[in-house]
């Protein structure tokens, strides 16, 4: 069976790809709009976070033999309460600044990780290895790896837990009451720097958990992140960082058309992405999600 | 505008001197047109940063293209390097005019990303078009004669047509900026609601500047392409944008001077890095410093960081206030 000259089953293949690549970019760009929700800063450190997270894990089974599923918790954990770290060093001092500042601070500080990871490793990709989770299910249509469904499954599952914190629990209405106004909610005797410290940690933990998750599709190198972050960021634009749900039906959705347009116009799938968020620029100034500014 | 014009003249004076005796106090002219070529990027990005406060980080593109114009040109039409200089401006001039119309819509963060979503579209075409040369880039291109009566194969010719361009590019950004046009922009940047009250279309004029900016990076682009002869990928890579906007930091961001003094430094620190971690080494006896000229990276990462931290006026920024405050306190 074809569908414009093209077997269903590579099309369906292909999809599926797109669909794990997709639900990288929903988790990484889930994981910045919560960040510039609450710091109003843009984190360029993101795609060097998602970078750590695969490197642990990858780092973590090499030298210590700590399996995947133990990775899996450590590495955000570890990637978070670097970006703690982070926070207080630095990220603190810039708030009142004009936004560009923050913009640049973690700019350099991408620079300095990648750097520094380069130097040790190099830029070539390091394999990981067979996936944790072996084995293929049959869908019918076709043959899909049991790791693959399991990213997917595991990435809707932390963006929905990530979706009930943020709107269903009394930490998420002072998040959110926080973004509003943080004088106020500090007025009221929340510990507004503490929790802009957490929100940070866990955004960039979340990146760290998506580089878990691709390390052993992926092969993840130091830079890998650089390519990454441009195309988070045009999946912010795209999306509008205002809700959570339209982040992330942004990202699995160029997931999928990045899949499409290499299965039909291979040269153009590097492309499309910006492409799409020029004709959403057209459109919808405001990106499809989102409200005013 | 200052206090001091003399001050200010009598800097302008000096620079300009250094650049003109630098080749015979010793700096090496290809070092030197690169070190030009990079302050006319930096003050054309400048000219939209500093005075519209469009941050872009999508600059990368028009330097690579216009390099790429003008030096395509020149292999394959045998271009004289006054029309490959032309084509690559005209090319940034184009591509900014549609890029500008895109990415003004928006403003803040929001500019800068689309900026450089934009500018990575820009790069992965250069990796697939055959003009360009993918990643081999374009190599061997070469000098001619300019006008066909300056003989560009000579470091110092080159060097000092490089500096006349620059010089005349800058004498333009400050023309601009200092004009009623440049007046609107400065208006439009502290209060945008009032300037469009007062019948301002701000859109118009933040494309019109930011048209300017990236022909003038075409420019800067074409110059390099001309002199130094090869293209390469990494002149279209975002993190020459983020380049400029370091330069921009590192000078002094909003001083008309900055982007070149912040040009200046930190492409020599990148070139003399190996020298100085060798010189470190051996002073110091760890092994570790001589490593630096590999980690160009991670140094301008710890650049940028304590740029931000400890050093926002800039150099020429510091400068300043020194001259407005010194004079109080003796007075």
């Amino acid at each position: 069976m074809d569908l414009f000259g093209v077997p269903i089953t590579a099309l369906m293949a292909q999809l599926m790809i797109g669909l794990v690549n997709g639900c990288f970019y929903a988790v990484l760009s889930l994981g910045l709009a919560v960040i510039f929700g609450m710091l109003h800063v843009i984190n360029f450190t993101h795609g060097a976070m998602f970078m750590l997270g695969a490197l642990l894990s990858w780092a973590g089974l090499h030298y210590f033999n700590i399996n995947y599923w133990v990775m899996l918790v450590m590495a955000p954990l570890i990637v978070g309460a670097f970006g703690i770290l982070l926070e207080r060093l630095f990220l603190r001092r810039v708030y009142h600044l004009d936004y560009l500042y923050g913009l640049l601070l973690t700019l350099g500080l991408t620079l300095i990780i990648e750097g520094a990871v380069r130097s040790a490793y190099g830029v070539s990709g390091r394999p990981y290895g067979p996936p944790p989770i072996a084995g293929v299910t049959n869908l019918g249509f076709l043959m899909l790896p049991n790791y693959r469904l399991w990213v997917i499954v595991a990435s809707l599952l932390v963006c929905g837990a990530t979706w009930f914190m943020i709107e269903r629990t009394r930490l998420g209405a002072y998040l959110r009451a926080a973004t509003e106004n943080a004088s106020l909610v500090e007025a009221f005797g929340v510990n507004v720097p503490m929790m802009v410290s957490l929100t940070f940690g866990f955004g960039v933990a979340l990146a760290a958990f998506a580089g878990v998750l691709a390390a052993p599709v992926m092969q993840v190198s130091a830079l890998t992140g650089q390519t990454l972050i441009v195309i988070v960021f045009a999946v912010v634009v795209i999306g509008g960082m205002g809700s959570i749900l339209g982040t992330v039906v942004t990202g699995i959705g160029l997931g999928l058309v990045e899949a499409l347009t290499k299965v039909y116009y291979p040269e153009a799938s590097s492309m499309v992405m910006f492409l799409v968020m020029v004709l959403v620029l057209m459109v919808r100034p405001n990106g499809l999600f989102g409200g005013g500014e | 505008m200052s206090a001091f014009p003399s001050l200010r003249t009598c800097g302008y004076a000096m620079l300009l001197f250094a650049l003109v005796v630098a080749p015979w106090a010793g700096l090496y002219p290809v070092l030197g047109t690169k070190l030009l070529c990079y302050a006319l990027f930096a003050c054309a990005f400048h000219l939209l940063l500093g005075y519209t406060g469009l941050a872009s980080l999508g600059h990368a593109a028009f330097l690579g293209v216009g390099g790429y114009v003008a030096g395509y040109g020149v292999k394959m039409w045998q271009l004289s390097p006054e029309l490959a200089l032309l084509a690559g401006l005209g090319s940034g001039a184009l591509l900014g005019v549609v890029m500008g119309f895109i990415s003004i819509r928006r403003s803040g963060i929001y500019f800068t990303m689309i900026t450089l979503a934009l500018a990575q579209m820009v790069y992965f075409l250069c990796v697939q078009l055959p003009q360009t040369g993918g990643e081999d880039g374009l190599q061997g291109i070469d000098r001619g004669r300019l006008f066909g009566l300056l003989d560009l194969h000579d470091d110092l010719t080159m060097y000092y047509t490089v500096l006349v361009i620059s010089v005349a590019a800058f004498l333009f950004i400050a023309r601009v900026v200092y004009s009623p046009f440049g007046q609107a922009l400065q208006a439009i940047k502290d209060n945008e609601p009032r300037a469009v009250s007062l019948g301002y279309h701000p859109n118009h004029y933040k494309l019109i500047v930011f048209t300017l900016s990236a022909a003038l990076t075409g420019l800067a682009g074409a110059l390099k392409a001309i002199s130094l002869g090869f293209v390469t990928l990494s002149d279209v890579h975002w993190m020459t944008s983020g380049h400029a906007l370091l330069m921009t930091l590192v000078g002094g961001l909003g001083t008309l001077s900055g982007p070149v003094v912040g040009a200046l430094a930190l492409v020599t620190l990148e070139n003399k890095m190996g020298a100085l971690g060798a010189g470190l080494a051996s002073l110091t006896g760890f092994a570790w410093f001589s490593t630096l000229g590999e980690s160009v990276m991670m140094i301008m990462g710890i650049v940028f960081v304590l740029c931000v931290l400890t050093f926002r006026r800039g150099i020429m920024g510091e400068l300043l206030s020194l001259s407005r405050h010194r004079p109080r306190k003796t007075a």
